[in-house]
C-alpha cells in the first residue's frame, strides 16, 4: 500500500460572523479576560451549532470546518465536493497554509503547491518572461529550477510570440495560459487545485486536464481538487470527499456514487416522480401542474434508472384553468454540470401539430430522444410561459424537477457502450458516399 | 487504519497554535530567490512607462532640499551647524526618507497584498523584507546624489571633515532599515484588525520628522525639549549619519547604542507580532 502523504486529524476552524470594527476591542478584551485569566471557555462560542448558511443562528462564531479527519495516500486524486459554503475552500486554504486551523493537526509529507487562483502575483508591467520567474518564485520554485524549465513553460503556454511583451497587453486567455503553464511545471509532490480549469478556451482546458491526469497517474503525484463541475471530478479523481456544513459526509472510492448522492440526495426513488402535494396553484391563472413522471409508451411509470435504448416519455398531468394562444408548456433538461442540454416545448413543431389542451384535467406527453444522452444523471424541470411575455415556470426559480439516470446501452456498437466524452452521445449514421 | 505514525516522519505539520518564537527563518532563506524577484519587480515597475525613468529617484530629494533651504534656511533662519544649508538638509532628507519609506510601506503590507496572501503560501516576512531591500536600492541611488553634492562643495572650497566615523555608515543604514521594518511590522499587524492605525501612520511619520533632527541640528534644539528629541531613536542615527559624512553633529556612542537597543527590541516584537498575525489575518482583512 502506498504511503500516507496528508493526514488530517480533528481539524476545526472557527469564523467570527458579522462586522469586525467598532466594539471589537472591548469584546477582544472580554474574551481574553475570560479565557486567559479566569480559564473559562470562549464566551462567544456556542457549542453545538452547525454552520448553515441559510439559517440564522444565535452565535456569532461558527464552525467552518468541524472535526475533519481523513488521509490521502500518495498518487491519489481526491476530489472535494459540496455546496457553496460547505468548507471546501477553507480546507484547501488550511492545507496550503494560507490560514491557520483553530484546532487540530495536519501532517504533510512532500512539497505542497497550491493553485487557488491562476496567475497570483502577476504584475501587469512586467513581461511574460519576467512574470514566469516572479510567479514561479511565488509558488516556491528556485530561480535555476525555473530557468531549466523556461522553454517547456513557454512552449506549453503557447504564447511564444508575446513572451517579451508586458502582460497587461495580453488577452485574458493568454494571461491564463501563461499562468497555468507556470503552475503545471511545479515540481511538487502534492498539487492543490481549486477550480482554476474553468478558464481558457476548450483547447487549453483539455491540455490542462491532460496535464493533471498525467501528474496523478504517470508521475504518481497527489492531487486535491475542488470543483463544482462533477464531470471534471469524475474524470480526474479516483477518490471523493463530500463536505456539508463543515463536516465530512462521506469519503469514498466510489466517486460516481458519491456524486449522485450529492446531486440528488439519498432518496433516489422519490425523485423520478413529482406530485403536487397540496394542489398549490403555483401563482398563475393558466394551469396547475399535478404530476410529472417518466413512463413507457403505454403510460406505465418507470424507475429513474433507464437504459439508453428504451423508449422514454416525459409525462405531465395538469389542470388547465385558462387557455391562452401564447401558452407554452415543456421542459428543460440539465446535465450534472447544470448545463442545459436542451429545451423542449409543446409549440416546437408547426402550428397544426401543436397538442390541443382542454380546460380541466389533461395530460401532455413527449418522447425523449433515444440514444442522444450520454451516461449520467439529468434533471428535468418544468418550463412554461407565455411566449415573449412571461415565464410561468422558470427552472432557475420555481419549477418542479424530476431526475433520470441513463445507464448502459449507449449504442449497439461493440466498441462504444460506456460513457464517452461530450455533453451528448448520439448515435449517428456513417456511410461511404457512392462514387459518381 | 493505523494512524499512529511517528512524528518525525512528516515534512510539515500544521497546527492551530505554534510557539511564539518560531520565527521560520529557515523558510525565509529557502524563498530568498523570491525576495530578489520582488525587489526587481518593484524597481522595474517603478519607472516603466516613465520618460525620466530612474531619474525620478533624484528629483524628489533634490526639490525637497531646495524647498527646505528656502523655507527653513532662508525664511526661518534655523541653524545648520555651520554647514552649507543644501548639504545639511540633503543629508537629513536622504537618511530620513529611507527610514520613512521603510516604515510607511511595511505598515500596509498586509492590506496591500491581501490578494496574494489569500491565494498562495510563502513566508510572509519575505514581502516586508523585499520592501526594505528595494528601498535600499533607492537609497543607494539617492546617496549618489548626496555624495556628488559633497564633492561639489568640497571642490568649491568648503571644509568637510569626514573621517573614521564613515566606517559606521553600514551599521547606520542597517539600523534605519531594521527600525523602520520593526515598527512597520508592528503597525501592519495591528491594522489588520483595527484600521485606525493606518491613518495615523502617514501623518505620524511626517510629524515624527519634526521631532527628529532633520531640519535642525540637535545643538540648536531648545534645552527644554532636547531630552524628548533624544528619546527618538532616529535622532541618534541621523546625527551620527551627518557626523560621519560632514563631521558636524552631536554624535555619541551612547545615543547610537540607545538607538541600536530600541531597534533590536522593535524588530523582535515586530517579527513576533507579524508571525502571529500572518496565520489568520486572511480571515479578518
Amino acid at each position: 500500500m502506498s504511503q500516507t502523504v496528508i493526514n488530517v486529524e480533528n481539524l476545526s476552524k472557527l469564523y467570527r460572523l458579522g462586522e469586525i470594527g467598532t466594539g471589537t476591542i472591548s469584546r477582544d478584551l472580554e474574551r481574553w479576560y475570560k479565557m486567559r485569566i479566569r480559564g473559562q471557555a470562549d464566551p462567544f462560542l456556542k457549542i453545538g451549532e452547525t454552520n448553515e448558511r441559510n439559517k440564522k443562528g444565535d452565535s456569532e462564531i461558527v464552525y467552518s470546518l468541524r472535526d475533519i479527519n481523513f488521509e490521502v495516500l500518495q498518487g491519489e486524486a481526491l476530489g472535494i465536493i459540496g455546496k457553496n459554503g460547505a468548507g471546501k475552500s477553507t480546507l484547501l486554504k488550511i492545507i496550503s497554509r494560507i490560514t491557520s486551523p483553530t484546532t487540530g493537526k495536519i501532517s504533510i509529507n512532500g512539497r505542497v503547491a497550491s493553485l487557488l487562483e491562476v496567475g497570483t502575483g502577476f504584475h501587469p508591467e512586467l513581461t511574460g518572461r519576467e512574470n514566469i520567474y516572479l510567479n514561479g518564485a511565488i509558488l516556491g520554485m528556485r530561480k535555476k529550477e525555473i530557468t531549466s524549465k523556461l522553454e517547456e513553460i513557454i512552449d506549453f503556454s503557447g504564447v511564444e510570440r508575446y513572451v517579451d511583451t508586458p502582460v497587461k497587453r495580453y488577452s485574458s486567455g493568454m494571461y491564463v495560459r501563461l499562468a497555468f503553464a507556470v503552475a503545471a511545471h511545479l515540481e511538487s509532490e502534492i498539487l492543490i487545485v481549486d477550480e482554476v480549469l474553468a478558464v481558457g478556451d476548450s483547447d487549453f482546458q483539455k491540455k490542462c486536464l491532460g496535464k493533471m491526469q498525467d501528474v496523478s497517474t504517470k508521475e504518481g503525484r497527489t492531487i486535491l481538487f475542488v470543483s463544482h463541475s462533477m464531470n471534471l471530478v469524475e474524470r480526474l479523481c479516483n477518490k471523493c470527499l463530500l463536505l456539508d456544513n463543515g463536516i465530512i459526509v462521506k469519503n469514498t472510492n466510489d466517486v460516481r456514487g458519491l456524486i449522485n448522492e450529492y446531486l440528488f440526495g439519498n432518496d433516489k426513488n422519490s425523485v423520478h416522480e413529482w406530485i403536487n402535494q397540496n394542489q398549490r396553484t403555483c401563482g398563475n391563472e393558466y394551469f396547475i401542474p399535478l404530476r410529472m413522471f417518466l413512463c413507457d409508451q403505454n403510460g406505465k411509470k418507470m424507475g429513474n434508472t433507464v437504459s439508453n435504448n428504451e423508449d422514454i416519455y416525459f409525462n405531465i398531468d395538469l389542470q388547465v384553468l385558462n387557455i391562452d394562444p401564447a401558452l407554452n408548456i415543456g421542459y428543460s433538461i440539465y446535465n450534472e454540470d447544470s448545463q442545459i442540454v436542451y429545451w423542449s416545448l409543446d409549440t416546437d413543431s408547426e402550428e397544426e401539430r401543436w397538442p390541443k389542451i382542454q380546460i380541466g384535467d389533461c395530460s401532455l406527453r413527449s418522447k425523449l430522444p433515444k440514444r442522444l444522452f450520454n451516461e449520467g444523471t439529468y434533471r428535468i424541470g418544468l418550463l412554461a410561459g407565455l411566449h415573449n411575455r412571461a415565464y410561468l415556470f422558470d427552472p432557475n426559480k420555481n419549477s418542479p424537477f424530476i431526475h433520470i439516470t441513463i445507464q448502459g446501452n449507449l449504442s449497439d456498437s461493440p466498441l462504444w457502450t460506456e460513457k464517452r466524452y461530450g455533453v451528448v452521445a448520439p448515435v449517428i449514421e456513417w456511410f461511404v458516399p457512392p462514387k459518381i | 487504519m493505523d494512524n499512529k505514525k511517528p512524528e518525525v516522519g512528516w515534512d510539515l505539520i500544521i497546527e492551530g497554535t505554534s510557539s511564539l518564537f518560531d520565527l521560520k527563518f529557515r523558510d525565509v532563506w529557502r524563498y530568498r530567490d523570491l525576495l530578489l524577484m520582488f525587489v526587481k519587480r518593484d524597481f522595474v515597475s517603478f519607472y516603466k512607462q516613465t520618460i525620466l525613468g530612474p531619474l525620478w529617484f533624484f528629483i524628489q530629494p533634490l526639490f525637497t532640499t531646495i524647498i527646505y533651504t528656502f523655507v527653513f534656511g532662508g525664511l526661518a533662519h534655523i541653524s545648520t551647524d555651520g554647514l552649507p544649508q543644501p548639504l545639511f538638509y540633503l543629508a537629513g532628507i536622504t537618511a530620513w526618507n529611507y527610514f520613512a519609506d521603510c516604515i510607511t510601506k511595511t505598515s500596509t503590507v498586509f492590506r496591500d497584498n491581501s490578494n496574494i496572501f489569500g491565494k498562495v503560501y510563502f513566508p510572509r516576512l519575505i514581502l516586508p523584507l523585499s520592501i526594505v531591500a528595494s528601498n535600499l536600492v533607492r537609497f543607494a541611488v539617492q546617496m549618489l546624489l548626496f555624495l556628488s553634492m559633497i564633492a561639489y562643495y568640497y571642490w568649491s572650497g568648503t571644509v568637510i571633515s569626514s573621517g573614521w566615523a564613515l566606517l559606521m555608515f553600514p551599521v547606520l543604514v542597517l539600523m534605519m532599515a531594521l527600525l523602520g521594518l520593526g515598527l512597520g511590522l508592528i503597525i501592519t499587524a495591528m491594522t489588520t484588525k483595527y484600521r485606525d492605525l493606518a491613518f495615523l501612520v502617514t501623518f505620524g511619520v511626517q510629524l515624527l520628522m519634526y521631532a527628529t533632527t532633520v531640519i535642525y541640528p540637535l545643538s540648536a534644539a531648545p534645552e527644554k525639549y532636547k531630552h524628548l528629541i533624544e528619546l527618538n531613536p532616529m535622532t541618534g542615527i541621523i546625527e551620527a549619519f551627518r557626523y560621519s559624512f560632514l563631521g558636524k553633529g552631536e554624535f555619541s556612542t551612547w545615543s547610537v547604542g540607545y538607538s541600536a537597543i530600541v531597534t533590536i527590541i522593535a524588530l523582535f516584537i515586530g517579527i513576533i507580532v507579524f508571525n502571529k498575525t500572518e496565520k489568520t489575518f486572511v480571515d479578518t482583512v
